[in-house]
This record gives C-alpha cells, sequence and structure tokens, in this order.
C-alpha cells in the first residue's frame, strides 16, 4: 500500500522524515511533493516502459511557512514551496528581476502556477532555470531536520547533475538571499529552439552593481545549461570587477574565461555551441546593461 | 510506523458541484475527472505537462491536471470545459472558436479554452502577446495556433447569441455511441443557407461537440467492465528473447488474467501496407527489430496493471549489434533487417526521361548538393487509444484511425476473419498527419477481446506512442540540377535514400511518390530521379504528411536557388519562367490538361515578395547581428494513390421521416471532410447544408471511402459525394418528372420540388419504402484516372496535382544562429476553395508543420520519447500567414476542387532554407537547422558574429 502523508505543519514533515529515513522497521523512503511538475513527468517515463517509480509521498503543500516571500533582517527569504507565479507577483527590489525573468519563462503558466522554488534546486537540472539567478544572488538554502537546522550557499548545495548535499531526512526549508544593494540590477536571458515550453540550451544571469562613478563595484555572472551544474564564472568577474561600465567591456568577455564550463553534447546542441552561445549571451546581458532600453537580446 | 496517512476521500467543488471522491491520493487530477467523474473533456496527451491538453482551472489559475494530484485539491474549486458554459464568457468563446475554425481535430481546444478563459476572466482586453503566453502552455499540432488566437481576440463580439451560427438543434439519429450510428447533429451556418453551399465559410459541422468536451475519442469511452491491456515492449533497438512459463506467471499476478504472444495470434502474425510487403508482426517472434517493437500484451484489471513492474514479467533478452542508419544499413556486411532483402533494400523507385548525361554536359548552369533530414514525429496530441469487443463471431474496435477500411482488413487477417466479420468504429480522432494510417493497438485489441471473450481497452502512454508508431522517413539526398544561359531548367538527378526503419509501412510509397515529383513543379526536359526505402533498426519510418515529397523539395528548391543566382534572376522570376502550365509535360511524361495553377500563385506573390527584398535590403544596411532574409519555395502534390486505383463510395438517402442521410465513410480527423463533403452534397442535391444527417464512418454503416491521406478526401470522395447527390436528385426527378432545373426545399416529411412551371410535394411518409426506412437514394462513386507507371516511370500516376508557392520573410542571429520567422505569404492552387475557412486552416496548420521540419523536429530514439525533448512548434512560434487562394478548377473535382492538405506543408521548410540562405549566404542542408547548426556553418563560412 502506497504511503501519502500531507502534514500541516514543518515539525510534523520533519519528524515522518525522520522516521522514514531512519533505519529499521519504519523506514520507508519518501519522496517529497510539492507542485509535482518534475514528479509526475517523471513517473510518466517510467509507466510508458512498465517501470517502477516512487509511490509514497511527504506532500509539502499544505505547510504555511513553506510558501510565501518575507524578510528576515536584511535578507529575504522564499519558501521552498513557493511558486513561480507567487515570485512573479511579488514586489521585490531589482536584484530579483533576473529571478522573476526565469519564473516567466519556466514552462507555460500551468507550470509556474504549481511548480515550486525548491522543487527547481532540489531536482537539480542542469538546465533549471531558477538557479542561475539564485546563484548570482548568492543565495543560501535553508535546510531543516530533526536533528537541526542549517544553512548552505547554494553552489555548494547542488553537487551534480540531479545530485544535492540534502540528507534523506532533511527537507529545504526557504531559500536566503542574503542582504544586496538596492542599486543591484539584473537580467535573465534564455536561449531555447522554440519559443514557449522549452529547456534551455543555455542561459545566463547576471546581476550587477555600479558604482557613482560609473564603475562597476560588483558583478556576478552564472550559466545555466553548460555544465552538470549552473556555473559562476568568478574569473570574468573578476576581469570586469571595478572597470568602467562601457562597450570596451565587451572586447574583455574573451572565451578563455569561459574554460570552467563543461557543457554536453546533446539533441538540443553540441558543446562547442554551447560555449559560443555562453559568450554571446554574456556580451549582450553587459550590453544590455549598457542600453537597459534594448529588447529582445535573445532569441 | 508512520500514523498520518491520508486514507480518507478528497472533498473538491468541480464545476460548481461539490463531490467527494474516494481516489487515491498521488491520482493524477486528469484520472481523477475522466475515470472517478467521468468527465472525459479533459484530454490526456502527455502526462508530462508538456502539451497542456488537460489544463483546468484551480481556484481559477491555470494547471496541468495530470500534475496534480488527488489529495492536492481538497477543499479546491475545479473548473473543467463540462463547466465552461457556465461562465458568461464561456459560450462566447465557444461560439468565437467555432466561428475561427479555431478546432481541428479537437484534442487541444478543451486546454486551449480553459486557458483562455482564465485570461479573459483576468484581463478585459486582450492582445496578441497576451494571448500568446497564456495560452503558451498548450501545444496544437492541426491549427498552427493563428485561427485559436483570433478566436480568443474575438471573443467579446460573441457575447450575444448569434442566430443560427451555434446551438441549432438539428436532428440526428442513432445513439452516437459505437453499437449505433454515429451521428452528428449540424449546426447551422448564415452561409449554407445562401444559394451556394460551396465556397462559403461553412462552420465545422462536427464543431459544436469538440466545444463543449462532448466529442468522444479513442481513450473516452469503452464497454462497462472492459479489461485493460499493455503492451511488452522491446527496451533494445535490435534483441534476441526467451518468454518464460507464462502459466506460472499468470497465476502469480492477481488482476492479471491473460499474456498473449505471437502464438495466440489466431490467423497471420503479420500486418502492412501493401499485399506483399505485410512484414510486421502483432508480436515479435524470435526477436525484435526495434526499440518499442511489442512481444507480448498483458490483459488484466485497470490497478493490476497500473503496478505492474515489468522486471517480473518472465523474459529473458540479449541485444544485438543493431543497423542504425541509412550508412550502416547499406554496408555490405550489414545485418539482413529482413532475410527477404538481402541488400537492406525495401524497394527502389525512379523516374527516367530524356538524356540527363548529355544535358548535365550541355548545359550553361549547374548545382549540385546532398542533403539530409531525420526522423520526425507525428505528434498528434491524441496518442492510440481504443478498445474491442466480440459480438458473437464477429469483432468489433472502437479506435483512433484514419483508415477504418485498411484497419477492418488488417485485424480480419490478423484473426483469420473475412473482412465482413470485422467492424471498425473511428472514434473522434485527435489529429493523425499520417500516423494513424498504419494499425497500432487495434490487432492486439482484437486478439485479446476475441480469445478472451470480454472488451479489452487500451491507451498508449505519450512515449509508447512516439517510440511504437510511425515516423516520417529520414533522408539523404544527392541531386544536381542543371539549366540554360536563359535560366531554363534543363536537367535534374537526384539520388534519395529513406531510411524505412524495421518494417516496411508506407516505404514503397515514398519510394515511388519522390522520384515523380523529386525535380519539383516545373518543365524539366531530362530527368533521372532514383529513391530507394532502406530497411534499418530504426523506428518505423510510414507515412506522414507529403510522403516524403518535403524532403525532396527541400533539395530541389535548394538547388533551384542556386541556379537563378547562377544566371542572374530573381528566384521568383526564375521558377515564373520554369513553372508547369497547361499542356506541359511532366518528369512521368504526362501532359497536364487543367488546374496547373502554379504560375498564377508566383504572379500573385510577386508584389509581396518584392516587398520582402526591399525590406531585407533596408534592414540590412543597418545591423549586422540580425540579418533579414527572404525565402521562396514551390511545390506540386499528386492528389490520390501513385498509379493505383483509389476509389471511394459515398450514400445519401431520404427517409420516410424527412431525414436526409449522407453515409460518409471518410474519416474527418481534423482537417473537416464532413464539412466539406456535405457542402458539396448540399449544392449538388439542391437542399441546404442544414437538412443533412451524417452518418460517419463505421464499416458496418457506411461503404469504403478509402483513407484519409493523400490529401484525396475532398477531391474522390467530395467527387463521389458529388455523385451520390446527382443520383439523388435524379432519382427525385424521375419520380416526379420534373426538368432538371427544379428547386428543392424539405420541411418535415415533406419534399417540395419546384419546377419551372409547377411544383409537387412528396409525402415522404407516406411513400413506399424499404425495410431501412429509406425512399430515395443515390449512391455514388468516383476512381481518379491514373496510368500505371512504365519501366522508366513514365505514365500518369495521378488524375490531378495541387500546386502552390511560399515566401516568407525571416530573421537570423548571425551569433546565436537562432532563426526568427517574420511573416509567410502562402498562395495555393486549390482547384476551388469549398470551404475558405477549413482551407486557410490546413495551409496554417501544414506551415506549422513545415516551420518544425526546417527548424526544431528531431526524433531521437531512447532520447526525445517526450513532448519536452521532442519540440514542435509551440504558440509564438508561428508568425502571421497571408493567405491568397487561387482557383485553377479541376473538371475531374467536385466543384473543380483538389486536396490541399499536404501541399499546405511541402514547400514551408524549403522557404525557411532558402530564407537562411538570402540572410546568410549560408545554405543549411543537415535538416532540422537547428541554432547549433546554423551557427557552425556561420563559423564555417566565416560570417559568424560574437555579440
Amino acid at each position: 500500500m502506497a504511503i501519502y502523508l500531507r502534514p500541516a505543519s514543518l515539525k510534523a514533515a520533519l519528524s515522518t522524515l525522520a522516521q522514514a529515513s531512519g533505519k529499521g522497521r519504519s523506514a520507508h523512503p519518501l519522496t517529497v511533493l510539492a507542485g509535482g511538475t518534475d514528479i509526475y513527468p517523471t513517473r510518466a517515463g517510467k509507466q510508458a516502459w512498465l517501470e517502477s517509480f516512487p509511490r509514497d509521498f511527504l506532500d509539502i503543500t499544505q505547510i504555511p511557512q513553506l510558501r510565501g516571500i518575507r524578510r528576515d533582517g536584511r535578507a529575504i527569504l522564499i519558501g521552498a514551496a513557493t511558486t513561480w507565479t507567487d515570485i512573479v507577483a511579488a514586489r521585490l527590489p531589482p536584484a530579483f528581476d533576473a529571478l522573476k525573468q526565469a519564473a516567466l519563462q519556466i514552462g507555460g503558466l500551468q507550470i509556474q502556477n504549481r511548480g515550486t522554488l525548491g522543487g527547481n534546486i532540489v531536482n537539480a537540472s542542469p538546465a533549471a532555470d531558477g538557479v542561475p539567478p539564485l546563484l548570482a544572488l548568492d543565495a543560501e538554502v535553508d535546510i531543516a531536520s530533526v536533528r537541526g537546522e542549517r544553512s548552505v550557499p547554494l553552489a555548494s548545495f547542488i553537487r551534480g547533475n540531479r545530485q544535492t548535499g540534502l540528507a534523506r531526512d532533511e527537507l529545504v526549508v526557504a531559500i536566503r538571499l542574503p542582504g544586496h544593494r538596492a542599486s543591484s540590477r539584473s537580467l535573465f536571458l534564455k536561449l531555447g529552439a522554440r519559443s514557449h515550453l522549452v529547456i534551455s540550451i543555455v542561459s545566463v544571469a547576471m546581476l550587477l552593481d555600479q558604482g557613482a562613478d560609473g564603475t562597476i563595484a560588483d558583478i556576478r555572472i552564472t550559466v545555466g545549461a553548460a555544465s552538470a551544474v549552473p556555473t559562476r564564472l568568478a574569473a570574468l568577474e573578476a576581469e570586469l570587477r571595478g572597470e568602467r561600465l562601457d562597450a570596451s567591456l565587451i572586447e574583455r568577455v574573451t572565451p578563455g574565461l569561459f574554460s570552467v564550463l563543461t557543457p554536453l553534447d546533446d539533441v538540443r546542441a553540441s558543446s562547442h555551441y554551447r560555449r559560443a552561445a555562453a559568450r554571446i549571451l554574456v556580451r549582450r546581458a553587459l550590453a544590455n546593461f549598457m542600453e537597459p532600453q534594448v529588447e529582445e537580446v535573445a532569441a | 510506523m508512520i500514523t498520518e496517512e491520508f486514507t480518507g476521500a478528497v472533498a473538491l467543488t468541480v464545476n460548481g458541484r461539490k463531490v467527494e471522491v474516494g481516489a487515491r491520493p498521488d491520482m493524477r487530477l486528469s484520472r481523477l475527472l475522466r475515470e472517478e467523474l467521468g468527465l472525459t473533456g479533459t484530454k490526456v496527451g502527455c502526462d508530462a505537462g508538456d502539451c497542456g491538453a488537460c489544463t483546468v482551472l484551480i481556484d481559477e489559475e491555470q494547471a496541468c491536471a495530470c500534475l496534480v494530484s488527488a489529495a492536492q485539491l481538497e477543499g479546491r474549486r475545479v473548473q473543467t470545459i463540462e463547466g465552461l458554459a457556465e461562465d458568461p464568457i464561456g459560450p462566447a468563446l465557444q461560439r468565437s472558436f467555432h466561428h475561427h475554425g479555431a478546432a481541428q481535430c479537437g484534442i487541444c481546444t478543451p486546454g486551449m479554452l480553459m486557458a483562455s478563459l482564465e485570461l479573459l476572466r483576468r484581463v478585459e482586453k486582450v492582445d496578441r502577446p497576451m494571448v500568446e503566453t497564456a495560452l503558451g502552455g498548450v501545444l496544437c499540432r492541426c491549427t498552427g495556433y493563428l485561427k485559436i488566437c483570433d478566436a480568443v481576440l474575438d471573443a467579446q463580439n460573441f457575447l450575444e447569441p448569434d442566430d443560427g451560427l451555434a446551438g441549432e438543434d438539428v436532428s440526428h439519429i442513432g445513439d452516437g455511441g459505437p453499437s449505433g450510428f454515429k451521428s452528428t447533429a449540424l449546426s447551422q451556418d448564415l452561409a449554407a443557407e445562401m444559394a451556394s453551399a460551396v465556397g462559403a465559410r461553412v462552420a465545422r459541422l462536427d464543431g459544436l461537440s469538440k466545444l463543449d468536451g462532448s466529442e468522444i475519442y479513442g481513450a473516452d469511452q469503452a464497454p462497462e467492465g472492459a479489461l485493460w491491456l499493455r503492451a511488452i515492449r522491446s527496451p533494445h533497438w535490435r534483441a534476441g528473447f526467451v518468454i518464460g512459463d507464462l502459466g506460472a506467471f499468470v497465476s502469480n499476478e492477481p488482476g492479471i488474467f491473460r499474456v498473449l504472444t505471437a502464438v495466440d495470434v489466431p490467423g497471420e502474425n503479420s500486418f502492412g501496407i501493401f499485399p506483399d510487403t505485410k512484414d510486421q508482426p502483432v508480436f515479435a517472434e524470435g526477436e525484435t527489430r526495434y526499440r518499442g517493437e511489442a512481444v507480448a500484451a498483458i490483459i488484466g484489471e485497470r490497478a493490476a496493471i497500473d503496478a505492474f513492474d515489468v522486471r517480473r514479467f518472465p523474459i529473458r533478452w540479449e541485444p544485438l549489434e543493431p543497423v542504425l542508419g541509412i550508412e550502416a544499413a547499406l554496408s555490405p556486411n550489414a545485418h539482413k533487417v529482413h532475410v527477404s532483402r538481402p541488400d537492406n533494400v525495401l524497394v527502389r523507385g525512379w523516374v527516367e526521361k530524356g538524356d540527363i548525361d548529355t544535358a548535365f554536359r550541355d548545359c550553361a548552369h549547374m548545382a549540385e548538393g546532398v542533403f539530409s533530414t531525420r526522423f520526425v514525429e507525428h505528434a498528434y496530441i491524441e496518442p492510440e487509444a481504443g478498445f474491442a469487443r466480440r459480438v458473437g463471431d464477429r469483432v468489433e474496435v472502437f479506435a483512433s484511425t484514419q483508415a477504418p477500411y485498411m484497419s477492418r482488413d488488417e485485424v480480419a487477417r490478423v484473426l483469420g476473419l473475412e473482412p465482413g466479420d470485422v467492424r471498425i468504429i473511428p472514434s473522434a480522432c485527435g489529429g493523425g498527419f499520417g500516423g494513424k494510417l498504419d494499425v497500432s493497438l487495434q490487432p492486439m485489441l482484437a486478439i485479446a477481446a476475441w480469445q478472451m471473450g470480454v472488451p479489452v481497452r487500451s491507451v498508449y502512454t505519450r512515449p509508447e506512442s512516439m517510440a511504437s508508431t510511425t515516423k516520417r522517413h529520414p533522408s539523404a539526398i544527392s541531386a544536381s540540377a542543371a539549366c540554360d544561359a536563359q535560366g531554363r531548367i534543363t536537367a535534374y538527378a537526384m539520388e534519395g535514400d529513406f531510411d524505412t526503419g524495421a518494417y516496411a509501412s508506407w516505404g514503397p510509397t515514398v519510394a515511388g511518390r519522390v522520384p515523380v515529383h523529386g525535380a519539383g513543379p516545373y518543365r524539366v526536359p531530362n530527368v533521372l530521379n532514383r529513391a530507394r526505402a532502406i530497411y534499418s533498426n530504426g523506428p518505423i519510418a510510414g507515412a506522414f504528411r507529403g510522403f516524403g515529397v518535403p524532403q525532396a523539395a527541400i533539395a530541389h528548391e535548394a538547388l533551384y536557388d542556386e541556379l537563378a543566382e547562377k544566371c542572374g534572376l530573381d528566384r521568383l522570376e526564375f521558377r515564373l519562367l520554369n513553372a508547369l502550365r497547361i499542356a506541359d509535360e511532366t518528369a512521368t511524361g504526362q501532359v497536364l490538361q487543367a488546374s496547373a495553377g502554379l504560375d498564377r500563385c508566383l504572379e500573385a506573390l510577386r508584389p509581396h515578395w518584392k516587398r520582402m527584398l526591399d525590406e531585407a535590403r533596408t534592414l540590412n544596411e543597418k545591423s549586422a547581428v540580425t540579418r533579414r532574409g527572404a525565402g521562396i519555395a514551390c511545390m506540386w502534390y499528386g492528389i490520390g494513390n501513385t498509379a493505383l486505383s483509389n476509389p471511394s463510395r459515398m450514400r445519401i438517402a431520404l427517409t420516410r421521416e424527412g431525414k436526409l442521410l449522407f453515409f460518409n465513410g471518410a474519416v474527418d480527423i481534423g482537417q473537416g471532410s464532413t464539412t466539406v463533403l456535405t457542402q458539396i452534397a448540399a449544392d449538388a442535391l439542391g437542399l441546404p447544408v442544414s437538412a443533412f444527417t451524417i452518418v460517419a464512418g463505421d464499416t458496418d454503416k457506411t461503404a469504403d471511402a478509402g483513407k484519409s491521406s493523400a490529401s484525396r478526401q475532398t477531391f474522390v470522395s467530395g467527387k463521389a459525394a458529388e455523385n451520390a447527390a446527382l443520383a439523388l436528385r435524379a432519382e427525385i426527378l424521375r419520380h416526379t418528372n420534373a426538368g432538371p432545373g427544379a428547386r428543392f426545399s424539405l420541411q418535415g416529411s415533406a419534399l417540395t420540388v419546384e419546377g419551372k412551371s409547377e411544383s409537387s410535394v412528396i409525402d415522404l411518409s407516406s411513400s413506399p419504402s424499404g425495410a431501412d426506412g429509406i425512399v430515395f437514394e443515390g449512391v455514388g462513386d468516383f476512381d481518379p484516372p491514373t496510368e500505371p507507371l512504365d519501366v522508366k516511370g513514365q505514365g500518369v500516376p495521378y488524375a490531378t496535382y495541387g500546386f502552390a508557392a511560399q515566401i516568407v520573410a525571416l530573421d537570423v542571429d548571425m551569433s546565436l544562429g537562432t532563426v526568427r520567422l517574420e511573416r509567410f505569404v502562402a498562395a495555393h492552387d486549390v482547384g476551388r476553395a469549398i470551404n475558405p475557412t477549413l482551407v486557410e486552416g490546413q495551409i496554417h496548420g501544414g506551415i506549422a508543420q513545415g516551420i518544425g521540419l526546417a527548424l526544431m523536429e528531431e526524433y531521437v530514439p531512447g532520447r526525445t520519447e517526450n513532448l519536452h525533448d521532442y519540440l514542435i512548434p509551440s504558440f509564438g512560434d508561428v508568425p502571421a500567414i497571408e493567405i491568397i487562394l487561387i482557383e485553377a478548377p479541376e473538371p475531374l473535382g467536385p466543384f473543380g476542387a483538389k486536396g490541399v492538405g499536404e501541399p499546405a506543408l511541402v514547400p514551408a521548410a524549403p522557404a525557411i532554407l532558402s530564407g537562411i540562405r538570402h540572410a546568410t549566404g549560408v545554405s543549411i542542408r543537415d535538416i532540422p537547422a537547428l541554432p547549433h547548426r546554423v551557427r557552425a556553418a556561420l563559423e564555417a563560412a566565416g560570417v559568424a558574429t560574437e555579440i
């Protein structure tokens, strides 16, 4: 008999997870379910070939504190079960524009209304569109279990393609975005082979803070779908930090600064193409900050 | 142990009514609606949130019902298509969709309507981008989205019911279900009441049921107590296998009652399109030849089938080295996929005319190239579904099909029965495009029902549908073309290899059609076109809108662009110079007698073409990164079977009750044949469209109208319908001694025949009739005149041809290699547009599929067996399309009409590739032109930009 639990409190959820993941008779691995936008498609693929799939669920959509956006001191906390539509509708500073732009390009409205930010990071797809903007915001992941709470940088939480550092008794409760300057702006560019409902070939998130003197005080650049894990381009950031934001910078975005990427060859694109596209999207993002009126920077 | 387990029933509100359902908590909402509540208007296309067909509103928000667990619905309000009409804007949306022809096959329509409802509730004044965003989560494979968008934008204008547009209650017969007549309640468009139904924008007669969720598709109905069937399929490209003890297996699997394998097939364990190519087994014997091939089927209760883990099935697989791709299949030491074809060549087709050697030697200019295309999936949104039951010593199969009579004969063959002992009742067809010509689940279901004596049903999952059914043939084409100094084409030669996969299917048709059409719709005095269908261990390639002609057109149009350039001619003028006209001879030596309107198509496009070229010139002065291109392509397409008999029979009858019954065996797969054929019959008979009651495709009730393919139903079945109507008219005139110009009117059972001087009234209710109540009837046949091709491929393969030219403006991103389509202008010679709205719908949808072929679609077995890795054009990928209808009447056709279904698709992809070349100077010959392929070509040519 399949198990389906839908606790109304975080405490109940955590103790359930603890029991389920423990040793002995009560052990029974549970799959955490929220929007279902990854779990049910995976199930469809398994059902097609009469393969087994997870049938035991811990449904976290009834736990009020997991959904919603709130301030915690200087940080902003986004509950793990917050939907893309919630994020789009929220009043957030310009540093979050990239996250909102990503939210608007994840599936159709049907997916945006149900899919959650927590699910996107726990699913840990290399092409997860939510991850590059969060990495650019230096996101941390708030994790809870009956053993206690911990917070880890998103960059180390996602360990590989579909791999995270989440223990079996742990639950992601929120994404924590530490302090950011009010003057920070951000942008998300997605490249896919059709206009809607498309998995990214490459995506780029860029957060930029321009000093009063016109130089780049801070810049964070992340590329998605071009490595096993969306990746910050630290060398490129260092290259650009402190420089004046003008057209000459475009030439400084050179292939060598992308060597950290390890893109795949697959049905969507070649590895070679993904490197080139990442470079071009980064250049366009930079140009976009110079001329905010430019539209349609990505196809 | 855990104690908080969810066990209780779910209480939710569905369409305003509170319901309590005792469903499993992880059951998908889509299944809860369809199977627990009987609300089958919500359609399932993928179970993965990729297609949006199952879109419903949950607390006013769009959701894919396939992604929501039953437990999450506690206390929620769900609205489905069945509740659409309760909303004030709902009926307006339905009327607007009906008026605009926004539903073709109708399978995506409930999802589209629910997404539209959510938008129109939220926003009062909507624009095109808002519609695209709001409906962007729903895929449509038929319409190209444009009429859907128009319908949503126009919905506010349909708030008040319009007399005669919708909702008219017209009588119909039978119970509508599989056991009786399948009937269609007719609506009445004002236009239909005008003197002529032909040429009027009659809203589709089978349209209303597609707009309220009541249409019955393959998965929507089955007899009470039907068992479920699932096939056990090979996960390997090629494998040997040994099946273990099935008796022990069944006794250990509660709820599974039977396993079928090859030994359970009562008749021949083989089927296939042609008498000499019945090479596909229902269940493989000894070896499987492609990934997804069935080796067995399990039959049992739903729950047991659902919970079954294939690891428990007693089978031992021995994966074998597969032959993949054309090159491997043709290598001398390749494994023989079928022993009957030692070289893996299933069939060869060729057309030879004139002397190409001399022509190439003496030409002024020459162009040559190698072109390749990939497997393309039909991606109809309705996966295969249906049921079978045994009725005495007969079998009935209710399923989604394009070809009921072929389906009947295939089922009879595998059961060892006479065709007359099999009844095929086509469900509404949620998209076909050639993919539902072959049988899929029908033989398995029929065998199960026959052997077990109980009804058995099955619904393919999306990956199962994609893995196991046919594809468009991948092609490898080498071609060369030559012209004289003035630009007159003098020669064309092509060698085309088509990967037909593991079984023959329609491979012979592709190999036959391609050489005939391979040089394009032009006067070419010297031709040598050869095509081969090659067996491999790939997916079965069969029929897909165009039978290889779209692939061949990519080659010839690219080469003619080059020739035009070499002789300094505009690409349109080059084509106009060479266009086939009346009295010209085709590559097969056929002299065209009539209805060759390509020159008129090109002339109509000329001003649009000049504008596109001017725009490109202006835009390209400014931008180096975004380059504008204008592309052009022409096509021709033989309507109906290639040099084979291709008959259709229609029957129209008047009953004692005054019912005008149209026995129409042509399957309307969304293209609109039911409407078009009735329009033809109405004008030929002299009664309005609204007088007809359709008795549609049921092999027990209707005569063989052939298959809905080869763009033949308007031309062939349309002519048969006209003949049937004329026969009925003659019968009535004979009865009343009225002159040929008499006018008919039908009121109740009173048929008034109004002659020049006198009129008479026939009281049908008191007229002598047969046991079936029929007083008068007319039967009409048509078989288009063709002649077989001789040893050089010379002859008259088709009675008529559709012609078209399309132009496209597009932007290429010279850095990313992406292509944005700006607009199409499509000029089509359709002979006569019986129903312009439906013709436009075909052209929109054909262009959309051409866009997919050109830019994004590539089926890779084991890798793109779903609708998120396999991309078809989505809302927003189809640009504005302007349509110019050219009517060069075909004397053989009904009211001058011929076909348009396939002609719409053929030129779209080559036009796009022509535009890319114009924009960039680079020819893309490895299709689809995905961004990385375009960028690679730009890099190779040294023209890629880096910003």
